[in-house]
């Protein structure tokens, strides 16, 4: 599949921009002014809001071609989690889902 | 006395807290590349993504939403929303970098990825007091080596991406990079509610053309976690340490 390069180059030089001005906003703008209290509030799940629902068609839908969730993805994912939650370890976590991933997928055969 | 450390010992010490973190980055950035080049970027334009975005949850969302056909604006507004939290971290850092001067800041602002808001913010609440000179020393510190090991790891990804065998599953590395950041995040109540909210309002308006769904998942999550932080705060008991 080809994607039109023009679009590619907007859709860097766009998020570039967008981005380097939410890094710079209160940083160069706001100054030291603090924020609202309900606005630190809603902003504090940002992360845990976004990153989970982004995941979560990879994870439980199924992939092109197969019939339900693929297992061993599925497995890899439940190690990741566990294995982060239980070490509060990203580092940890990454270790465990790459060693789930590569078991699985090597005795099951490709 | 803040002056005891050396804005160049605020460095080094900078340089070894986040040093582990490219155990994370290096992979992370050599997926990337991967996915890139299988979308179709060329060298230049993967590298381009990486060193003016640095942003590799917002960069493989942007790739995901443009193979799957979504309009521009659609995949720009996506992607911002999930940097969103940079706009928080700016917030959270300018109480100890906002003396600095507007150049300083803007290296700050280009430079601040997940890791060295959490490494640095750590640091400036605790362990010996740093004078802003030493805070914004340890800062650069923290992203010495995690900000051009996401660039190597980019390039290295975008090189030998297309040698790499097709049973190889590069495609389970994404949930699994992106899953191990949020494990550790997972700390309340109110943080897990969000997450689980995420998750099922994303897999309800799967069907939505876009990734609209993601957009209103991503807004439910966050209003659920700051109800929910609401909620616990309200029914802490008097005096106990629940």
């Amino acid at each position: 599949m080809t994607l039109d390069q023009t679009t590619i180059w907007i859709v860097i030089v766009a998020l570039a921009i967008g981005t380097f001005t939410l890094r710079f906003s209160f940083l160069g703008l706001v100054g030291r002014r603090p924020l609202p209290p309900w606005a630190l509030r809603l902003l504090r799940y940002t992360p845990v809001a976004v990153i989970p629902g982004l995941m979560a068609p990879q994870i439980f839908l199924p992939l092109e071609g197969q019939s339900g969730p693929d297992p061993v993805r599925l497995a890899a994912v439940v190690v990741t989690l566990a294995v982060g939650v239980w070490t509060k370890n990203a580092i940890w976590a990454m270790l465990g889902g790459a060693a789930t991933l590569a078991i699985l997928t090597l005795t099951l055969g490709a | 006395m803040s002056t005891d450390i050396t804005p160049s010992s605020a460095f080094w010490q900078g340089v070894r807290n986040g040093g582990p973190f490219i155990l994370i980055v290096a992979p992370f950035g050599l997926v990337f590349g991967v996915v890139a080049g299988e979308a179709g970027l060329d060298v230049w334009q993967t590298m381009a993504f990486s060193v003016a975005v640095i942003a590799g949850a917002a960069q493989l969302t942007a790739l995901q939403l443009m193979t799957d056909q979504a309009p521009t604006i659609i995949v720009i507004i996506t992607a911002l929303a999930v940097n969103t939290r940079m706009a928080m971290y700016s917030a959270s850092l300018t109480p100890h970098l906002g003396g600095a001067s507007v150049w300083q800041r803007a290296a700050v602002a280009y430079l601040m990825v997940d890791q060295a808001y959490a490494v640095s913010i750590l640091r400036y609440e605790q362990g010996p007091p740093l004078s802003p000179r030493a805070k914004l020393a340890f800062y650069f510190g923290v992203v010495f080596l995690i900000c051009p090991t996401w660039y190597l790891g980019t390039l290295m990804g975008a090189l030998v991406g297309s040698q790499i065998p097709d049973w190889v599953p590069i495609g389970a590395a994404v949930p699994i990079a992106f899953i191990a950041l949020i494990g550790p995040m997972l700390r309340t109540l109110a943080h897990v509610a969000a997450a689980f909210v995420s998750v099922v309002v994303a897999l309800g308006l799967a069907f939505l053309p876009y990734s609209l769904g993601l957009l209103v998942a991503a807004l439910a999550a966050m209003v659920t976690g700051a109800l929910v932080e609401v909620w616990t705060e309200k029914n802490r008991p008097v005096g106990g340490a629940s």
